[in-house]
């Protein structure tokens, strides 16, 4: 897959184009080889220094770009036989929202995912990846579903949020999101969530109140969109790239502030360059959490999740 | 003002009251405007005439936002109120800085506010009921939820499964405090699981949505209420009003995410007018006891013992 180059890439991007175009006058220009080199070694320091030095707005565009790999891409490697389930069972299957059996390594998951669609046509059938309540509630059935047959649910996130619409409204997402945070802290088989793009706010939440989250190298998670931060506090939309580093979003910092639980490595230059890499990666890690959780009783289990999030918050007590 | 000095300084001032003649009003402290124009009819209204009819405006009913401290005297029976975990503060954990830093913007809110925090916590008596209360205050940061809502939520929850009292959470929030980022966020999740003990242990929770209740706290405690009471005119959801129009670019219906329409839409048991709101959840409380202690609890006066059903026949 050719890869397309984000806005801060640009200068590799130039660099790689001189190259190539060097490249193809070696035959009749043999001393033009000194120069490819030359230009090879600086495109590996820049590549070096570029991605050593990411801004959180960088972090951000990589979780976003449009090659990511999504929930899809993550069960067909983790299981090329896995088994879709579909719908809410109460008038509608939210495409937004991916769930299904999954085989991961010696364990038998619900995986649960949101999916933004890769084509147009995709892209507007998952509602570029914002659940309608029904898919946070065919999510919960799917909880409910590991919960009668003592299986790991385990969650993948990439969302920018719940969807301001007036259905989405009308049809209750917050109690819908509410209900989730509700029964998934009472679970007794393990949840391990992986913030594998987004995490945007209450939409990613829904599937994310995990005993163990995760999150990937260049993810990002927030309160908040950082859009939305910007034009709220600083009352301008330019400031989003404050806004993100305000805010402390990436997989880096939040597993400083304890929230987050581990951080998966990712290729240079992001998920999107080696998608069997990464997905192997995340199964590695998710198995080794579940290794862990699945020596506690199912009790145990429970209690771990509810005293993690009972443990989460920062404030003074005088 | 700390609550306690507030509510003893109501004390002495009704005392004081009680001999003497009515005075005329004057300004003080608490009062600070003669006249408040209705923000519903435009009516001009007495304040003191507003205050005494709990805030609603007494041509057309609207509810107008109250505090905390204002709601928790329109609740509680008189002097009940014993407040709990006053002395939690938020801290600043991303060291956050917009224009101002989140430091400064605090105490911005709590010197408009005078309140410590958005949410007061504590025990009350409701028409002679034990109950454990939580009241938001949209006037303090714009009764937004961070690190100390999300605690002394949950706190107040797990007293009450503790000493076995009701619940009853009053809301008004424009959602997560975006300050504390992942940490506010958190608080939802947070909120919901000792919710979820609480309920799964039997407890009563009686949510109520009041003027305005949006964002994060909906999409948690308060969406979760075994019972969810909503007060006339009150906006209520999770995106905004605003944000969804330029969204799906369309103009939304007058009534879209008031009380009324959610309870068009089954979201809500029901709307309450703020002047019954005591009472209702008395009898909600008193429904909620268990027949033996149904016996061993006198009926108070103002709570009618709910008739008998009567015995279906088929
Ligand atoms: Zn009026």
């Amino acid at each position: 897959m050719k890869q397309v180059p984000l806005e801060f890439e640009q200068p590799l991007a130039v660099l790689a184009q001189q190259i190539e175009a060097i490249k193809k006058q070696l035959a009749s220009n043999p001393e033009l080889d000194k120069d490819v080199q030359r230009l090879q070694e600086q495109y590996n320091n820049l590549e070096k220094s570029l991605y050593a030095n990411l801004r959180p707005i960088d972090h951000r565009e990589i979780a976003r770009h449009q090659q990511r790999p999504y929930a899809r891409d993550y069960f067909e490697r983790w299981d090329s036989e896995w088994i879709e389930m579909h719908g809410d069972r109460k008038g509608a299957d939210d495409p937004a929202m991916v769930c299904g059996m999954v085989n991961l390594g010696d364990y038998h998951v619900l995986g649960i995912g949101t999916q933004k669609g890769r084509s147009l046509r995709e892209k507007q059938q998952c509602n570029f990846g914002m659940p309608q309540p029904e898919g946070y509630r065919k999510a919960l059935r799917l909880f409910h579903h590991a919960e009668k047959f003592n299986m790991p649910v385990v969650t993948l996130i990439d969302t920018p949020g719940a969807y301001p619409g007036m259905h989405a409204e009308e049809h209750n997402q917050a109690e819908a999101i509410a209900v989730n945070l509700f029964e998934l802290s009472g679970l007794t088989v393990p949840v391990v969530a992986v913030v594998t793009g987004e995490g945007g706010s209450g939409g990613a939440l829904a599937i994310g109140l995990a005993n163990r989250i995760l999150m990937l190298e260049h993810s990002v998670y927030s309160v908040i969109s950082p859009e939305g931060c910007a034009s709220i506090l600083w009352r301008s939309a330019d400031k989003v790239s404050e806004a993100c580093e305000a805010m402390k979003m990436t997989a880096r910092e939040i597993l400083e502030l304890g929230v987050v639980d581990d951080v998966i490595e990712e290729p240079l230059g992001g998920a999107h360059h080696d998608f069997d890499l990464v997905a192997k990666k995340a199964k590695e890690t998710i198995c080794k959490h579940l290794d862990q959780l699945t020596k506690l009783s199912r009790e145990e289990i429970r209690r771990d999740r509810q005293q993690k999030f009972r443990n989460i918050g920062a404030f003074v007590e005088a | 003002m700390d609550l306690k000095d507030w509510f003893d300084k109501r004390k002495k001032r009704r005392d004081d009251e009680k001999g003497k003649a009515p005075q005329p009003i004057e300004p003080s402290d608490d009062i600070c405007a003669l006249w408040t124009n209705c923000f519903q009819c435009r009516e001009l209204l007495y304040t003191r005439d507003l205050r005494v009819n709990l805030h609603v405006c007494p041509k057309c009913q609207y509810h107008f936002r109250i505090g905390a401290i204002e709601r928790i005297d329109q609740l509680a029976d008189e002097d009940t109120f014993e407040e709990s975990d006053a002395n939690l503060t938020s801290s600043d954990p991303l060291k956050f800085s917009d224009t101002d830093n989140y430091p400064n913007r605090q105490r911005e809110a709590s010197r408009k506010s005078g309140l410590t925090e958005a949410i007061v916590t504590g025990t009350c008596k409701i028409k002679t009921y034990d109950a454990a209360l939580g009241i938001m205050d949209f006037g303090h940061f714009g009764g937004s939820m961070g690190s100390v809502v999300g605690e002394k939520v949950t706190r107040i929850t797990e007293r009450a499964q503790r000493d076995k009292l009701p619940l009853i959470i009053v809301s008004s929030s424009g959602g997560a405090r975006m300050q504390e980022g992942i940490f506010s966020l958190m608080q939802l999740a947070k909120t919901s699981s000792a919710l979820k003990s609480f309920q799964d242990a039997g407890g009563l929770y009686i949510s109520i949505l009041a003027e305005p209740t949006f964002g994060g706290v909906t999409a948690s405690f308060a969406m979760l209420g075994d019972i969810i009471i909503a007060e006339p005119g009150a906006r209520i959801g999770f995106a905004g009003r605003r944000v969804i129009e330029q969204t799906i670019r369309q103009k939304l219906p007058a009534d879209f995410q008031t009380a009324e329409y959610l309870l068009k839409h089954g979201q809500v048991d029901m709307v309450v007018e703020r002047a019954k709101l005591a009472d209702q959840l008395a009898k909600l409380i008193a429904f909620h006891k268990l027949p033996e202690k149904k016996t061993a609890v006198t009926t108070p006066d103002a709570v009618p013992a709910r008739p008998k059903q009567p015995t279906k026949v088929s």
